[in-house]
């Protein structure tokens, strides 16, 4: 697949401190590019690295195969974490200045201010102050400003902070009509579920250095444990529980049912096959639930951060 | 449009528009305007009232020396005790009584001449009362000696020194004077210029910091673009403000005489006059003298000087205001780096209004009208006296390396500083970011 930007072997350190150690990404176009890592890993001076608003001080960042330039700012929507508006100017005046600076005409960025107005339900605000908005309208105001100039590439960090969840719905969704249209988006949020729900590539970096990268789906198959829940109804329970026990290396676990059955997560050897437990379990009673144990985005951030 | 015009449009449309910015242009020259006129209006007041002096001379030696004037009304009392001139004096309402005794000799008779008054008399009558006593007395004891009064006062010689450069240019201590005005407006004009609109823009920075919208910003547009944009913005609407004051202090003090007759600069130029006492023809000629040595005063190069010495030290200072709002988080944080800033900026003042005044070629005027930060006042103030060319262009040239010096070093520190939130820096972390 194509890639729309490449980081080679970036690093930036600041006096002493090194926010970026040799950090290499790959993110394909028209792909979610979910940028994770804890506090203070370096995901931001990455993010800042690409919208040249810092300086590298070794490696390269090419867009579309060209070494980043002035101009390429034109071709980039951000959304940073540190946001706001200037408080004391007029709605409309702040978002044509803005989509001006993006090198939008003032009539274009008008046209297209006014359509966006309306998709988002911000109807009749243009003449008004910032400061007269709720925190959640100033915020659309801002999704509105970055994505105006219809960029290749889109980055927002932390894009839902602030919304509330019927909101931030409305923004997904944007975000993925915006993606199916062409762009694509880099992502760095805490926010796992919708890592889970949006991104198709991610990247992990802690402290200064990448540990993970690749498509989300190759990374769970590459972390999955063979991993079953098995829900099992038995007239015999305590003396399938010790068989079960004995036989295989299993952990509590607790989903909703309406059977009174037995409940375990049982882990398999690696070259193990799922049929020959299914097999087994028949053996042993009616089964009414087996399910593979997918680890989560959560689960393997976890798990990454911690062994690094 | 280009990046740069669009940011100076936006800071200059923000600044005129604010409210406070309004008022403030409209109502600075109005209360200055106001205030004048009062002064004038209540000084005019005060001269229209007519004060009577009853004057007890026992001594019959200053009969008909008082003259009556405007303000002032003089009321001789003959064949009446002290005590009952007093009585009178204090029941007729008069503003109060001269009393001068009989006595044997001037000298004894000097020390002996008394004012009684209800309270302390104004410096301004006693003055002129002594004035007329000690002209008189001097008269007398001239003529007590033997000598004729009158013709020592025609021999009296009147000094007037010539001042003349060995270039051939003529001066004279009004063209002095003028000079130090001169000097002392400009001065001082860049002084308040930098100070207002120093801080305007140092708080333009700190709103883009603490509304968070620097980041926003900065992915559009270079740090640098944007320093620049903030520094011309700003600088126009000053140079508007300016001019909307010049002009509205005019209009002001135009209807204000027309309509209430009152002359905010009568009040100068009586004063004037009476600090020099010059009648009407002398005040003619000194208006003439005055013309002609202004057109004696270097124009052409004081003008080009004041631009720029103007633009270099308004520059100077403001890229480090701007440096100063990008590293701190709030305008309470500024303090601790606004010392450095005022400091040189107050010591031009000083050394400006009293070493140039001095002398305007010493050592310590020559010193400073070379240092970058005190030069653009201190040099200001000493070109109408007449600096030679090559002093003025080297100060200007230390000017403006100065200036291409601090921009880079605010640069850095603006680059860096804006996107720092949450702590108050310390000058050492501040030079450590010099190497980001």
């Amino acid at each position: 697949m194509d890639k729309l930007l490449v980081a080679n072997n970036v690093s930036k350190s600041f006096g002493e401190f090194t926010a970026l150690n040799d950090v290499s990404i790959e993110v394909p176009k028209g792909s979610i590019f979910g940028l994770l890592g804890p506090n203070g890993a370096g995901k931001t001076t990455l993010i800042r690295i690409i919208n040249q608003i810092t300086m590298p001080d070794t490696g390269h960042v090419l867009l579309d195969g060209e070494p980043l330039k002035p101009h390429h700012i034109e071709n980039i929507g951000y959304l940073p974490e540190e946001r706001g508006l200037y408080k004391s100017m007029k709605v409309g005046e702040q978002a044509l200045y803005l989509a001006q600076l993006k090198g939008l005409s003032k009539a274009e960025a008008k046209k297209r201010l006014k359509y966006w107005f309306e998709r988002l339900e911000i109807g009749d605000w243009w003449n008004k102050k910032i400061q007269e908005l709720s925190k959640g309208m100033a915020q659309k105001i801002q999704f509105i400003v970055t994505v105006l100039h219809e960029p290749k590439l889109l980055i927002f960090d932390e894009p839902f902070s602030g919304f509330d969840p019927i909101n931030a719905n409305l923004i997904k969704d944007e975000i993925l009509k915006l993606r199916d249209d062409g762009a694509t988006v880099i992502f760095s949020t805490h926010r796992m579920e919708s890592v889970e729900e949006m991104c198709d590539h991610i990247a992990l970096i802690n402290k200064s250095n990448k540990i993970l990268d690749g498509k989300l789906i190759d990374i769970k198959r590459q972390y999955k444990s063979n991993t079953f829940e098995v829900g099992l109804v038995t007239s015999n329970k305590s003396e399938v529980a010790a068989i079960i026990e004995d036989k295989f290396e299993v952990f509590p676990t607790d989903f909703k049912t309406i059977n009174d059955e037995l409940q375990y997560k049982i882990k398999i050897p690696v070259n193990a096959m799922a049929n020959d437990l299914v097999t087994f379990l028949t053996t042993q009673g009616q089964v009414t639930h087996f399910a593979e144990v997918v680890p989560s985005a959560s689960d393997i951030f976890i798990e990454t951060v911690r062994n690094n | 449009m280009n990046h740069l015009s669009l940011i100076i449009k936006r800071e200059y449309l923000t600044k005129v528009r604010n409210k406070s910015f309004i008022i403030m242009t409209f109502l600075s020259p109005l209360i200055m305007v106001g205030i004048f006129s009062l002064v004038a209006y209540l000084s005019q007041l005060n001269n229209d009232k007519v004060r009577t002096i009853s004057v007890l001379d026992e001594s019959g030696l200053f009969v008909h020396q008082f003259e009556d004037d405007n303000n002032l009304k003089f009321n001789t009392l003959t064949d009446i005790s002290l005590e009952e001139a007093k009585k009178a004096t204090e029941l007729n309402g008069e503003y109060g009584l001269l009393f001068i005794p009989k006595k044997t000799s001037i000298d004894e008779l000097a020390k002996s001449i008394t004012f009684y008054s209800e309270d302390s008399p104004s410096l301004v009558v006693m003055g002129d009362i002594e004035r007329t006593i000690r002209s008189k007395s001097n008269t007398l004891k001239l003529e007590e000696a033997g000598f004729n009064a009158q013709q020592i006062s025609d021999l009296r010689v009147d000094i007037e020194t010539k001042l003349e450069t060995f270039a051939g240019e003529k001066t004279s201590k009004l063209g002095s004077g003028l000079k130090l005005i001169f000097g002392g407006i400009a001065g001082y004009l860049l002084f308040m210029f930098i100070i207002i609109y120093g801080n305007m823009i140092m708080r333009s920075v700190i709103e883009e910091k603490t509304s968070r919208i620097i980041e926003v910003i900065v992915s559009s547009v270079k740090p640098m673009k944007l320093l620049l944009g903030k520094i011309l913005g700003t600088s126009l609407a000053g140079v508007t403000q300016f001019t909307a004051w010049v002009l509205l202090l005019s209009i002001f003090s135009f209807a204000i005489t027309a309509i209430f007759g009152i002359d905010p600069s009568a009040m100068q130029a009586e004063q004037m006059q009476t600090a020099v006492e010059a009648s009407g023809n002398e005040m003619e000629g000194l208006m003439m003298e005055a013309i002609l040595e202004f057109q004696n005063l270097p124009i052409l190069n004081l003008v080009i000087m004041f631009l720029l010495f103007f633009i270099g030290g308004y520059l100077l200072y403001a890229s480090l205001y701007a440096a100063i709002g990008a590293a701190v988080d709030s305008e309470t944080d500024t303090q601790q780096f606004m010392l450095p800033i005022l400091l040189p900026l107050i010591l031009a003042v000083y050394v400006g209004f009293f070493t140039v005044i001095e002398d305007p070629h010493g050592t310590v005027s020559q010193v400073f009208s070379f240092i970058p930060f005190t030069s653009p006042v201190v040099m200001l103030m000493r070109i109408p006296f007449g600096v030679p060319i090559w002093q003025q262009i080297v100060s200007v040239l230390i000017l403006f390396a100065t200036f291409i010096g601090t921009v880079w070093f605010a640069a850095k520190i603006y680059r860096v500083g804006i996107l720092m939130y949450g702590k108050k820096p310390s000058y050492k972390e501040i030079i450590k970011w010099l190497k980001y």
